[in-house]
């Protein structure tokens, strides 16, 4: 680990702080409806989409209303993409003349991007056309997002409000987060990514001729080498740079090309990842801002935030130290950090980023729901690797994806207060609200159904060796966190991988795409549940017994719960995974 | 039920037109006129034949050139077909290349350390850069092979090393294709 290396972190974090505040602020006064700057320009296009659809902006929803709309939107997206990737062959925009996407993985994809979970089971350059990647999986990173916010909107709003039947309007509230807040970013993003040389173009793929001509062996199915000498290199090209902004603000994390963030196309300089890890956290921080404007507790807001950044700083410690140390089965090599290298463990990891920046990308995209990478997390040291995977099991709850990670966040905060409650012997309250058994029912279904499928499906693909195991890249514990790091990541919505693991197979297409479903939807509706509930609810005054949410000891607590749930539940199976690796790997053993 | 069916197949619609296609065309339109090269993937043209991009990394093996990282993007840096080894670290198959390549490069260079950036891929298999400490290492080959004093490739890989952006992001590094081109017009006019 180097000094430099520590201030990028700190400023990176600095610069996430200094913006959240005005952003928070901002979110706040569009959702509320309250004039902004930007009311000239998005205003008609806004009254243009409510008068063709026929959306009374007026009208308020009942949480159940809210949620069976919100599911019916992302049903009709959902199918309108998969048709897409299925006809892609006679659409225009595919110069590449690519296929038409396999049913399965067509599937695979559709859920996985209407989830903002974006797990790639396919080589994007390969396999998708210019326009399926512009109008169905660039569109659905807007909107996963969007309804990610406007999702975190109405629970706040079922906190704030008192004996209300609704929770506002699922349309408006998803158009102004697109129109107000991603879509302005996502151009001038644009292009300040382009100005640093990430491409964006429609041409077919460039043909250059290779400086030296290599001869290649390779070795074919049936086993027999063969050699060739390859004269050329085909460089994929794309309109990149508009999918990459709202990949990253949106934090979906799918990349247009296989390399994703590593990649000189999406991200090719280290002023574009410091720009790309800034724009992953920035909306979800804010929220914490709008949550504070909006209950009108600005402390708690903070509060929360501490939680988020107290989890963020251990887990890029951990992964930063982790990286920084040479593998000690690898011999003849200098690992060595100077002022001419950066050392530590390179495999997977790219020169212009060091280990610094690949393990802050790495704690950053999975402390989030983005799951973009800058390096390889398949060849992260084991303990590397455990961060981003106990990031996701934590619930995405470290700042989290855009409006998930906050929903995600306020189940812990309502289980904190319950605990609190139960120490005290008094009925909880949350700013106001009585927590009371139904809410705490709801909370805890949220809090199991994530463990319940990302521990059911991976023990399955354990006991089965041609379907699970075929698949495996690595052997030994990793092949464990292989299949452990895919179910976490498809639960979490997360989309980051093990990369290794071939997963576009009809086993994995299928039960990824469950997964990813159960870890979107299944959790949404308790947690809508909530929010309808406590809107409804009365306000009590506070009394000396309440235990206020906006102190360190709060902050103290929250992170105590969030640490004793994800422990309890998922320790035994890291042990077994990255854990052991790590011992054994000190003990000189390998795979 | 059925009028918010209606509903959200119009907003499907409607939205898709909006952000799935006006708002990359805009962006491309702006960006094909701000920053054409960049937009374009910075492609570098020789006597008007293409050769490669600026950004994107290209193989090398010959001894007269400084080579590049081992890559897992197809047969080796395959820019239609990007990606990494996903090796873990305690996988055979990481050890036993890295071994492969340690043991090729100091034939030239016995009884150096090589520089670990030198013997792992990238996670894009297409990194166009090595360290400088992988750079340094090359030079006393690549000057011997080509008939150059090691000051004067030195000088040329000074011109193609990058610095920290804006002095403390990222890390330091060395452009290999701009590197190795350049070393062919310096041997051309030698």
């Amino acid at each position: 680990m180097t000094a430099n290396g520590w201030f990028q972190v700190f400023f990176f974090f600095a610069l996430v702080l200094l913006c959240a505040k005005p952003l928070g602020a901002y979110m706040a006064r569009v959702f509320e409806r309250e004039r902004t700057w930007a009311d000239g320009i998005f205003r008609p296009i806004e009254r243009f989409v409510y008068r063709i659809t026929g959306i009374d902006e007026t009208r308020e929803m009942a949480w159940t209303e809210y949620a069976v709309v919100m599911l019916l939107f992302s049903v009709v997206t959902m199918l309108a993409t998969y048709a897409i990737e299925r006809l892609q062959h006679i659409l225009p925009l595919n110069p590449q003349h690519l296929a038409a996407v396999a049913p399965d993985l067509a599937l695979n994809t559709a859920a996985s991007f209407t989830t903002n979970t974006n797990w790639q089971s396919y080589v994007p350059e390969t396999t998708m056309s210019y326009l399926t990647q512009m109008l169905t999986l660039a569109f659905h990173n807007f909107f996963s997002a969007a309804v990610g916010m406007a999702l975190v909107v109405a629970l706040i709003r079922g906190i704030s409000r008192r004996e209300s039947k609704t929770l506002g309007n699922f349309w408006v509230d998803t158009t102004r987060a697109c129109l107000w807040v991603l879509l302005p970013a996502c151009v001038v993003y644009a292009l300040l990514l382009v100005s640093q040389g990430t491409v964006q173009n429609f041409r077919p793929y460039d043909q250059a001729k290779l400086v030296q001509s290599q001869t290649v062996t390779t070795t074919g199915t049936d086993g027999k080498t063969a050699t060739q000498t390859v004269t050329t290199q085909n460089i994929a090209q794309g309109p990149t740079a508009s999918q990459e902004a709202i990949k990253m603000l949106g934090t979906n994390g799918g990349g247009f090309f296989n390399g994703n963030s590593a990649h000189p196309f999406e991200n090719p300089t280290p002023l574009t990842n410091l720009m790309q890890m800034f724009s992953i956290f920035v909306i979800p921080a804010a929220l914490t801002v709008t949550l504070g404007r909006m209950t009108r507790a600005p402390k708690h807001g903070w509060a929360v935030f501490a939680a988020m950044a107290a989890l963020f700083f251990v887990g890029v410690f951990v992964a930063y130290y982790a990286e920084a140390q040479p593998n000690p089965l690898l011999h003849s090599v200098d690992q060595h950090v100077a002022a001419t290298q950066a050392g530590g463990n390179m495999e997977g990891k790219e020169v212009r980023f060091g280990i610094a920046n690949s393990a802050l990308f790495a704690t950053v995209t999975t402390d989030a729901s983005c799951g973009a990478v800058n390096s390889m997390h398949d060849s992260f040291m084991p303990l590397g690797g455990l961060v981003p995977m106990v990031n996701i099991m934590l619930g995405e709850v470290i700042f989290g994806g855009v409006g998930a990670g906050l929903y995600g966040m306020l189940i812990f905060v309502v289980l904190a207060v319950f605990i609190a409650g139960l120490m005290v012997g008094r009925t909880p309250e949350y700013l106001g609200k009585k927590i009371e058994s139904y809410d705490v029912k709801m909370a805890m279904l949220y809090v199991l159904i994530f463990p319940l499928s990302i521990l059911g499906f991976s023990a399955v693909a354990l006991m089965m060796p041609q379907l699970g195991l075929a698949s495996l890249a690595n052997s030994g514990p990793h092949g464990l966190s292989e299949i452990l790091y895919a179910y976490t990541s498809a639960t979490g919505n997360n989309g980051s991988a093990f990369g290794g693991l071939s997963a576009n197979t009809h086993w994995y297409n299928l039960s990824l795409a469950a997964a990813m479903l159960i870890g979107r939807f299944l959790m949404i509706v308790p947690m809508l549940a909530i929010a309808g509930n406590l809107a409804r609810k009365k306000l009590v005054p506070p009394s000396p017994g309440t235990f206020p949410v906006h102190t360190p000891l709060f902050t103290v607590l929250l992170v105590g719960v969030i640490l004793i749930v994800g422990a309890l539940t998922f320790f035994p199976a890291l042990s077994l995974g990255p854990i052991l690796e790590h011992l054994l790997m000190q003990a000189g053993k390998s795979f | 039920m059925r009028r918010n069916l209606i509903t959200a197949v119009l907003y499907t619609v409607v939205t898709t037109v909006i952000f799935g296609l006006i708002y990359p065309l805009v962006v491309t339109g702006l960006a094909q006129l701000l920053f054409h090269d960049k937009a374009n993937g910075q492609l570098i043209y020789k006597d008007g034949q293409l050769v490669g991009s600026r950004i994107i990394g290209q193989p090398f093996s010959a001894p007269q050139y400084f080579h590049s990282r081992p890559s897992a993007a197809g047969n080796g840096y395959d820019a239609a077909n990007s990606g990494g080894s996903n090796y873990a670290p305690t996988n055979k198959k990481l050890i036993d290349r890295v071994a492969g390549d340690v043991a090729a490069l100091q034939v030239d260079h016995p009884g150096q350390d090589v520089p670990i950036d030198l013997v792992t891929a990238s996670g894009s298999g297409l990194d166009p850069d090595i360290t400088p400490a992988a750079a340094e290492f090359q030079v006393a080959r690549v000057a011997r092979e080509r008939h150059l004093s090691e000051d004067a490739v030195r000088r040329l890989i000074s011109e193609h090393t990058n610095g920290r952006q804006l002095g403390f992001l990222g890390e330091p590094r060395v452009n290999v294709l701009l590197l190795n081109m350049d070393l062919d017009q310096a041997s051309a006019a030698h």
